[in-house]
């Protein structure tokens, strides 16, 4: 029996029906103008793997559509907003699953993308702790350094690169 | 130099873009020994793909190359890098926990020494003025401090225990044997040395009265040394003009405050005529948006020649640039 996780029976939702997307070239031009909106971002995210259950985030309701910003307040730098809501208040994989958005986001959005990762406000015991260090680049940088939690996350990204 | 007098505009041009780092530049020095009539300018730079350049500017050509690559030493990102005040030296901070003592032995550079104790990421490293002390920093909360003794030997004189985070950056003050570090713990702390050798830490500042609580990234003191700058989401006393961490911040000789950040921009900032109550007040004096096309994560002013700096980012280069003034 799968005892010792955190959530053992976490509840699982029907997938959001997908929109057609005309196919695109794998590597986008970096200064397309064609500006990437919050589904495809949302595309990119969707069927990563919780760390924990064989459930992508969509499923378990932990990252949405609705969750993604488009942050224009500068005309020069393009920022996006991702917010995920960990399944249970205490979720010690919330600084993993928040790595996981990251990573793939990361691989995935032309580097002229800024991403900013928070947990939805209230979710979390330790919210303002889980923020700082997702959105701390250096230490981003060092943690993706130890091949271990390498890859647990790219365990978790496999599914999404379908 | 009042620079509000100087009424035309300011530009930053761009000199030239050095590549070659196949990973993000996290820190670049300039070798404080050159830029002078004698010797090239010289820079270091240090990387996420493990190594440090060095780089030099040709008498003839006046273009810049990379004169070396320094590799299989660091066996994690090299997360800073700074020269001696003599230039004969360079110190290299890596998440490999160690840092590296390079010397130029006939135009090769060699480690001739690694400073191993560390728990984990070394963040920074600093010497002090008189070239008697080296300071490095790390996630493992501490501070050490390290005495340099002769023939490339180090002796670690202190750990400093204090900060409850990962400490990001460490400099010592220009002339005075006073050390300062910068934290994920949001505060600044100020190490010195006692009668009986002993450091300990004489003052911790806190988080700004706004309310904004953020890590503190790096610092900076002007020429005389009585004035310091720090960077967090936003520059001490020039809130509002980045809403995106600010990695590095450094005052040049003259009094210009440069700054790099997360938007991709670098930033001047001067001393504004319009004095106020509770002391100077700063003014933004120009903004170069996309200066990189990522991230930038340092700026620093060249040693040697007026308005001349350097700057490096997450897309690997480095950038030289002249700030200059526009004519009429």
């Amino acid at each position: 029996m799968v005892s010792g996780l955190i959530n053992a029976n976490p509840v699982v939702y029907e997938k959001k029906e997908r929109r057609q997307r005309p196919a695109s070239i794998p590597d986008a031009d970096e200064y397309s103008a064609e500006a990437i909106d919050q589904l495809e971002v949302f595309d990119h995210v969707r069927d990563i793997k919780d760390p924990e259950h064989p459930y992508s985030l969509e499923e378990l309701k932990v990252i949405s559509e609705d969750a993604i910003e488009v942050d224009d307040r500068r005309s020069y730098v393009s920022c996006f907003r991702v917010t995920f809501t960990p399944t249970v208040e205490h979720c010690s994989m919330a600084t993993v699953i928040g790595l996981c958005l990251r990573v793939k986001l990361m691989r995935s959005l032309p580097s002229r993308y800024k991403v900013d990762i928070r947990v939805a406000p209230g979710t979390h015991a330790t919210e303002a702790a889980v923020n700082k260090q997702l959105n701390d680049k250096e230490r981003i940088a060092a943690a993706l350094e130890n091949p271990n939690l390498v890859d647990m996350v790219d365990e978790c990204l496999a599914p999404s690169y379908a | 130099m009042d620079f509000d007098d100087e009424g035309s505009n300011f530009e930053l041009k761009e000199i030239q873009t050095l590549s070659g780092h196949t990973d993000r530049v996290w820190s670049l020095a300039w070798n404080p020994a050159t830029g002078t009539d004698d010797a090239q300018p010289v820079i270091a730079s240090c990387s996420g793909d493990k190594t440090v350049r060095i780089w030099e500017r040709s008498a003839l050509t006046r273009s810049w190359d990379c004169k070396a690559v320094l590799e299989e030493t660091h066996t994690r990102t090299v997360r800073s890098c700074t020269w001696s005040p003599s230039g004969k030296l360079l110190a290299t901070a890596s998440f490999d926990a160690t840092t590296a003592i390079w010397e130029n032995v006939g135009g090769d550079f060699q480690c001739v020494s690694t400073l191993e104790g560390h728990e984990n990421e070394v963040k920074s490293v600093s010497w002090n003025a008189s070239e008697s002390l080296l300071a490095t920093c790390s996630r493992d909360k501490t501070v050490w401090i390290w005495e340099v003794m002769p023939g490339n030997e180090f002796e670690c004189a202190s750990v400093l225990q204090g900060h409850t985070q990962d400490v990001k950056m460490i400099k010592w003050h220009p002339t005075m044997d006073i050390l300062f570090s910068c934290s994920y713990d949001n505060t600044i702390k100020v190490w010195a040395e006692d009668d009986t050798g002993d450091w300990h830490c004489i003052q911790t500042i806190g988080e700004s009265s706004n309310g904004h609580s953020s890590t503190v990234w790096a610092i900076s003191f002007n020429a005389g040394g009585d004035k310091m700058v720090t960077c967090r989401k936003h520059l001490s006393t020039l809130s509002g003009y980045h809403d995106r961490t600010i990695f590095s911040v450094h005052w040049s000789r003259e009094g210009i405050i440069a700054s790099g950040a997360a938007d991709d921009a670098i930033r001047f900032f001067v001393e504004s005529k319009d004095s106020v109550v509770d002391g100077p007040s700063y003014r933004l004096l120009l903004k170069k948006e996309k200066a990189h096309d990522m991230d930038v994560n340092v700026v620093q002013w060249s040693p040697g020649e007026n308005r001349v700096m350097a700057s490096a980012s997450d897309d690997g280069t480095i950038k030289i640039w002249e700030l200059a003034t526009s004519s009429n």
